[in-house]
């Protein structure tokens, strides 16, 4: 790791309004090195990334790749220069084949018409390069999972001959099997001497992956450095100053199991099937299972959304069939939907009103009332801003899951379901997360967490039940290591 | 918190306020060409004439921020104008009868506006469009085109009379009262928890389905208040205008101009109903002042027209303001995943591209 930097940045500093997100930054990358860029949301991990891809341009500092001083005035000076991003919402036509889509804008002609036959060939070629065999170039990329897509989007940046390609949270969309492909592409293209800046909350995939560990920290540079000098431990403590062990609670005082609260029998519909769930006050239970496993469908079909077709619920201890949200809510279960700006949030309003938003829709004479305890109930959920008329598009990933979560803990409900609820914030959220998950099981809430995180699951669960086609197909307890869980949300695939 | 004067100065031309700055700017200038504008007697006068526009502006509030359109407010002042004219004709004892008539039809039309819209799923600018084509179809067939001849003196009162010599203000229509009556019932409204919900389903319709919100019922209940907005402005408009089937012809596209004057973002999700008034205030003030320069009222169209274009784009531009400002810094990290498995439409934005 002598090699002269392909890419370095001094003393990168972006204002906005008079906010400083960036504060005088300075980061080298390596060719061949696999450059972990990590921090709280709000640490200014985006704005370097956005800044290096000529998204922004920065106040102050400046950009020297391969020993030349560069300005990115544009997206597109920065891939014709050879620095590549890929973002975490692909920028990709669903309706092209790959290869189109590789090649947008500068397809290879021949005698002025497009040579559909070299493009196929150039893009076999990259995807060769990146030894990946499930995508061909003339697929449609609409009719590509998530993992695939994202493989494009990395042939795309590939040949367009980066010399740096970076990547923001690109585990975030993908299951748990479908990593193994990213991380081995990840390693093919530093063995090819490609700098990558790899953006990350998941620490186990940063020390995984990366060689050297930059921590940013409210805009600043915390410290960067080779990732074998630092342990977990250390890591989370720079970049929050809170040590891993806070991580999981424990359970608090006073929680107590409870009575049944939610029962499905036989549940189901063209989506799970042959559901047996029982949630109890008090108790924290955890569903796991790979991406398209039926989590969220059992979570809809709970909630009224994809309602149960067979079986029956009952809800503290009366028969009901839930046929709506509204109808749910009435029964005092709430579902914290597992991607918040497109269900959760209202985002042009302010936080008040998305707090309100369940009250006023179906229980508007408490109105008055909740709006008193507003600030209370924020406070208790550790928002970190006391401006309750603030629009929710301007807060953090972390304070916006702390928003979806006051609007429903406004509602008073005995039954919570959450939906990968730390999906995309920063540690210090998800440990308000999971205190308000604990404080909720002592008041004898029944708690169902859907998670794609194991440790996660495991460290704050009471009992993880584990989905696979539609169907919950074991019952295990927390001691539980995280291979068994996989083992059985794998199925027979395990191994692969 | 103390702002800058700067900061004062981009708040008063943000899309949500420069209506009325656009208000005061307008008033002064037809004061200036004529005096006795500022006059409390012609004032009154002015607001009577503005009261069906403004009227109608409020409606469409309702239905523009709850995420819709509504296209046929125009079409159905016409049936409510010569409705009234057909029904009540020389009998005065049959105003309240009537009134109450064309009340119900109001809410008819605006539940069909709104249920197609909801269970049917149709565009509600397709079903307001065929709305609209039916019923000045309708009074087409009804009336063959002609004017028809006008109601008894105590329906036309509503629209055209008023108190006289009212000290300080000296002639207090009946319209302008109807007009502050219903501002005062819509700021209530709004500030309801019904209210607020038209705001939420505009801004994100699944958020509030997902939160048990009756997004149908929602957005039914802006229909119905549009359709009631046209069914009052057609009765003041009996008075003021006489039964005709041209009258009320291109309310609607009054009304959206007006609300997008006043800041109402068209798809939803942001603006205030006082904001809506005022743009349609702002219009009216516009055609006096033009009418004072000389310039023919047949440009009317073309003016409207350019203003409304005008006005989104300003508001276009504000947003892509904010949008590259810390909106897009701030909410870092994975929050902007896309959600596998819920269609390719995801895969298509790029904040690469919409980010600068």
């Amino acid at each position: 790791m002598t090699t002269a930097p392909v890419l370095t940045a001094r003393g990168l500093t972006k204002s906005f309004f008079g906010v400083r997100v960036l504060d005088e930054v300075s980061i080298e990358v390596r060719p061949g090195e696999v450059h972990g860029l990590v921090g709280e949301n709000g640490a200014g991990k985006s704005t370097l990334m956005k800044i290096l891809a000529g998204v922004y341009q920065p106040d102050d500092g400046e950009i020297h790749l391969a020993g030349e001083q560069v300005a990115f005035a544009h997206p597109i000076d920065a891939m014709h220069a050879g620095v590549a991003t890929v973002f975490q919402e692909f920028n990709l036509l669903p309706d092209r084949t790959v290869a189109q889509n590789v090649f947008l804008g500068r397809e290879p002609r021949r005698r002025g018409v497009v040579d559909v036959r070299e493009m196929a060939r150039r893009t076999q070629h990259v995807l060769d390069e990146l030894g990946v065999t499930s995508v061909r170039p003339r697929d449609r990329v609409g009719s590509l999972s998530v993992a695939q897509q994202q493989v494009v989007e990395i042939a795309k940046a590939l040949s367009h001959d980066a010399k740096v390609i970076s990547m923001d949270e690109p585990t975030a969309a993908l299951a748990a099997h479908e990593v193994e492909l990213l991380y081995r592409i990840v390693r093919s293209l530093a063995e090819r001497g490609v700098g990558v800046l790899y953006v990350s909350h998941r620490l186990k995939e940063v020390f995984d992956l990366c060689d050297t560990i930059t921590v940013l920290k409210d805009g600043r540079l915390v410290s960067s450095g080779p990732a074998d000098e630092l342990g977990p431990d250390e890591l989370v403590r720079r970049m929050v100053g809170r040590s891993i062990e806070s991580y999981f609670p424990g359970p608090l005082e006073g929680t107590e199991r409870g009575t049944e609260l939610l029962r499905v029998t036989g549940g189901g519909n063209a989506w799970v099937d042959g559901i047996d769930l029982s949630l109890h006050a008090g108790e924290i239970t955890a569903v796991a299972g790979l991406q398209g496993s039926g989590r969220t469908e059992l979570a809809e079909a709970i909630f009224g959304i994809r309602p149960f077709t067979r079986g029956s619920v009952e809800v503290g201890g009366r028969r009901v069939r839930v046929t709506s949200p509204r109808h749910a809510a009435r029964l005092g279960i709430a579902l914290i939907t597992e991607d918040r700006k497109a269900t959760g949030l209202s985002l042009a309003q302010s936080i008040l009103d998305n707090v309100l938003l369940v009250i006023r829709g179906v229980f508007p004479r408490r109105t008055a009332h909740v709006r008193r305890e507003a600030d209370a109930l924020m406070a208790r959920l550790e928002l970190s801003t006391d401006r309750l008329d603030r629009e929710v598009q301007l807060l953090s990933g972390g304070n916006q899951q702390k928003v979806v979560l006051g609007k429903w803990l406004a509602t008073r409900p005995r039954v919570v379901i959450l939906d990968e609820p730390t999906r995309g914030i920063d540690v210090g959220a998800k440990v308000a997360v999971y205190d308000v998950i604990r404080s909720l099981a002592r008041e004898g809430v029944a708690i169902c967490m859907i998670s794609s995180e194991l440790p996660e699951l495991l460290g704050i669960a009471d009992r993880v039940l584990v989905m696979r086609d539609g169907r919950l197909v074991a019952d295990l307890a927390p001691s539980a290591t995280e291979e068994e869980v996989l083992r059985h949300a794998a199925g027979a695939e395990v191994g692969a | 918190m103390r702002r800058s004067p700067r900061e004062v100065a981009l708040d008063l031309v943000s899309p949500q306020r420069a209506v009325f700055l656009l208000l005061v700017v307008l008033l002064v200038a037809i004061v200036v060409v004529n005096p006795s504008f500022a006059e409390p007697g012609q004032l009154m006068r002015f607001l009577q004439r503005v009261a069906p526009v403004a009227i109608v502006a409020m409606g469409q509030y309702f239905v523009i921020v709850s995420g819709e359109f509504d296209l046929s407010m125009g079409s159905l002042v016409t049936a409510q104008v010569v409705g009234a004219g057909v029904l009540v004709g020389q009998d005065g004892s049959r105003t309240v009868p009537v009134l109450a008539l064309m009340l119900a039809f109001g809410v008819l039309v605006g539940l069909v506006n709104g249920l197609a819209t909801t269970f049917l799923r149709v565009p509600s600018f397709i079903v307001t469009l065929g709305m609209m084509l039916a019923l000045l179809g309708a009074v087409m067939f009804w009336t063959g085109g002609a004017a028809t001849g006008n109601p008894a003196d105590e329906f036309r009162q509503i629209g055209r009379g008023g108190w006289r010599e009212v000290p300080v203000l000296d002639f207090v229509p009946y319209a302008v009262v109807i007009l502050v009556g219903l501002l005062v019932l819509a700021l209530w409204y709004t500030h309801r928890p019904a209210g607020k919900l038209h705001v939420a389903v505009g801004d994100n319709v699944a958020t509030a389905h997902h939160a048990g919100v009756r997004v149908w019922w929602v957005k039914t209940r802006a229909f119905v208040i549009s359709s009631l907005s046209a069914t009052v402005a057609g009765v003041l408009l009996v008075g003021y205008a006489g039964v005709h089937p041209s009258v009320g012809r291109g309310y609607e596209f009054t009304a959206i101009t007006a609300v997008v004057l006043g800041g109402v973002v068209l798809g939803g999700g942001r603006g205030w109903i006082v904001g809506a008034l005022a743009g349609a205030v702002v219009l009216e003030a516009l055609f006096v002042l033009l009418n004072y320069a000389g310039v023919p009222s047949t440009v009317r169209s073309s003016v409207q027209g350019v203003i409304i274009i005008a006005a989104v784009a300003y508001s276009a531009l504000d947003f892509r303001r904010r949008r590259s400002g810390p909106a897009t810094t701030s909410p870092a990290g994975g929050d902007a995943a896309p959600a596998p498995g819920r269609g390719g439409d995801t895969s298509t934005t790029s904040p690469a591209h919409s980010g600068a």
